[in-house]
């Protein structure tokens, strides 16, 4: 039981990282790969906030949610967008934001290196013990999985209630379709982007508070970010949280039960048996 | 054949057999340095056989390098070396072939995404294994081979993986590997089979690979996962082989040379700087070498042959 709940707790902050990266591939059509390295600039970003400004992580939000949407959007309009524009055909798309976000992996990461060094990070916000369910969890777990589901669910009535959040899942399902019905499809993939970035830098800076991290980790955080997606079915929100809760239990599960070195592996084996039994995604649906 | 082809391979002949005199002719820091680039370019070119006309970007290098480097380092103690080496290639088509059987009849992203981690994967369940089931860490390797002879070694191999590449180029299997580069739907209509044809391609990529991984074991002397499994290899293999252009079997030469020097120098001068070189360098490939140095040169000239790397295999 403390296994499962430990596991969704990971999951909700997992879940953000897996909508943001959603946003960014079911409706940019952008296989974004740094996006590790925004969640990582997001927990510095946090770090910064609390131990030089003493902010709250939670109010810090309001401050690295903007930042993360102007640099991830200025990624897109700057870098991503003259793909979109000389690529001849979808799968020439595919393989030039693939190694272009993978330049901007690196690019980062070595960034924060040299700014942060390769050292871990921490830091005490609401260390806390937390009494549910007749165990004790730590305080900023929870906090951080009621911050997660409130965006998420921020997110939601954005998408599922407001005129711009239909369009943007028009987008999703069909970029020729809803062109001809009026929708700027630029103006949304753009936006989309930029949206899927602020998420994903919350979510890391919501990791922080109970997360030892790295300059480094951003490309681990990527891959699961990625399974998450493909998981839960490209574009499906829904799914994505669904996936993200699965893998956040599975991972504590093995990492508690078997081995901490083998968290990958049942990431792996989790994302083996979803391409072999069902590639579209739980939720089923289009095929990716 | 047609007499450029003969022509190109008594080149691609004098060349291998200039390059196998070299350890006759030097020692020590050159040797190193031809050791270290004899390494790329084995593995850049087993990586184009594959991903040259299929456009899948394959990140699984590592693994199977690491794969091979692991047959070597198990059978020492029973087998002889040279067939160790075949062993390695034979871990390295099964552990292929069964990745791409799971990966390949899917979209290229998911292939990506799948081989991003599989160094890493690998890494970890080995560890694991030697922890906790044979309860030690590394595994020793020693051998009498020297530099020279792991050189050579490496030279025959790349012999091997040219003729290869050339035969399956001239091949029916190359055909439709062309065919599927160019418009998959296209290719099933033909009635190739898309799914194994990649399969078959990748298993090959991938022995060569394990081959290679198996000649480089002796000079690690001890093997541990951290070593074997190094994530980055993968990453130094994609922009060598892009940089150097993938549309040519030789591409791949013009840019390992250049970036093995390159990367040697960073790492060995600002450590610390070393991602952002390969982060600058895919950024570079994409944004104004979208084809390589050989694809642009091609462009340039518009004529064949005129920018044989020569001198680039030493």
């Amino acid at each position: 039981m403390e296994i499962l709940v430990t596991g969704l707790l990971l999951g909700g902050t997992y879940a953000l990282i897996a909508l943001g990266l959603t946003l960014q591939y079911g409706v940019a059509r952008m296989m974004n790969l740094s996006t590790g390295e925004t969640l990582v600039a997001g927990c510095f970003a946090a770090w910064l906030l609390f131990t030089v400004a003493g902010i709250n992580p939670i109010f810090g939000l309001l401050v690295v949610a903007p930042l993360g949407f102007v640099l991830n959007g200025m990624i897109y309009l700057g870098l991503l967008r003259p793909l979109v524009n000389r690529a001849k055909n979808a799968g020439m798309l595919e393989v030039d934001s693939i190694l272009a976000t993978f330049g901007l992996l690196f690019l980062f990461e070595g960034v924060m290196q040299l700014a942060f060094g390769g050292s871990f990070f921490n830091y005490q916000f609401l260390a806390v013990p937390f009494q549910l369910l007749g165990s004790s969890y730590a305080m900023n777990r929870i906090v951080a999985f009621a911050a997660a589901a409130v965006i998420a669910g921020l997110l939601c009535l954005f998408l599922y209630r407001t005129r711009f959040g239909t369009a943007v899942r028009a987008v999703a399902v069909d970029p020729q379709a809803a062109r001809l019905v009026g929708i700027n499809v630029n103006l949304v993939a753009a936006f989309a982007f930029a949206l899927g970035g602020a998420i994903t830098a919350c979510g890391g800076a919501l990791l922080s508070t109970f997360y030892t991290f790295t300059a480094t980790m951003g490309a681990v955080f990527t891959m699961k970010a990625l399974i998450i997606v493909i998981m839960g079915g490209v574009g499906d929100v829904r799914g994505a949280v669904v996936a993200a809760l699965i893998l956040g239990i599975m991972e504590t599960l093995v990492a508690s039960l078997i081995d901490p070195g083998l968290t990958l592996a049942a990431t792996y084996g989790l994302f083996i048996a979803v391409l072999l039994f069902r590639p579209q995604g739980i939720f089923g649906g289009k095929a990716g | 054949m047609k007499r450029s082809e003969i022509q190109g391979l008594g080149l691609a002949a004098v060349l291998l057999a200039a390059a196998a005199l070299l350890p006759f002719l030097t020692e020590g820091f050159y040797l190193t340095l031809a050791l270290n680039l004899a390494i790329y370019v084995a593995l850049c070119t087993a990586w184009t056989l594959f991903s040259g006309p299929t456009h899948l970007v394959s990140l699984a290098t590592a693994a199977f390098f690491g794969v091979g480097t692991y047959a070597v380092a198990i059978g020492i103690d029973f087998l002889p070396f040279p067939l160790l080496i075949l062993c390695g290639g034979l871990a390295g088509a099964l552990f292929a072939t069964v990745i791409g059987a799971a990966t390949l009849r899917l979209s290229g992203v998911y292939f990506v995404i799948f081989t991003l981690g599989l160094a890493e994967l690998t890494r970890q369940i080995i560890a694991y294994l030697q922890t906790k089931v044979f309860g030690s860490m590394g595994l020793f390797v020693m051998t009498d081979h020297t530099e020279g002879d792991l050189f050579l070694y490496l030279v025959g191999l790349i012999g091997l993986i040219f003729a290869t590449g050339w035969l399956i180029g001239r091949s029916r299997l190359g055909f439709a590997l062309r065919v599927i580069g160019n418009d998959e739907l296209v290719a099933r209509h033909f009635g190739i089979k898309v799914a194994r044809t990649k399969i078959i391609l990748f298993a090959v990529s991938g022995a060569f690979i394990g081959m290679a991984g198996a000649i480089l074991a002796p000079r690690y002397a001890y093997i541990e996962p951290q070593a074997a499994f190094n994530p980055t290899m993968s990453f130094m293999v994609v922009i060598m082989a892009l940089l150097g252009g993938t549309r040519r079997l030789w591409g791949p030469l013009v840019g390992v040379v250049p970036f093995t020097l390159l990367s040697d120098f960073v790492s060995a001068n600002f450590p610390d700087h070393i991602n952002i070189v390969i982060g600058l360098a895919f950024l570079g490939i994409v944004y104004l070498l979208p084809d390589g140095v050989t694809g642009a040169l091609e462009k340039l000239m518009q004529r064949r042959g005129g920018s044989t790397p020569t001198g680039d295999v030493r």
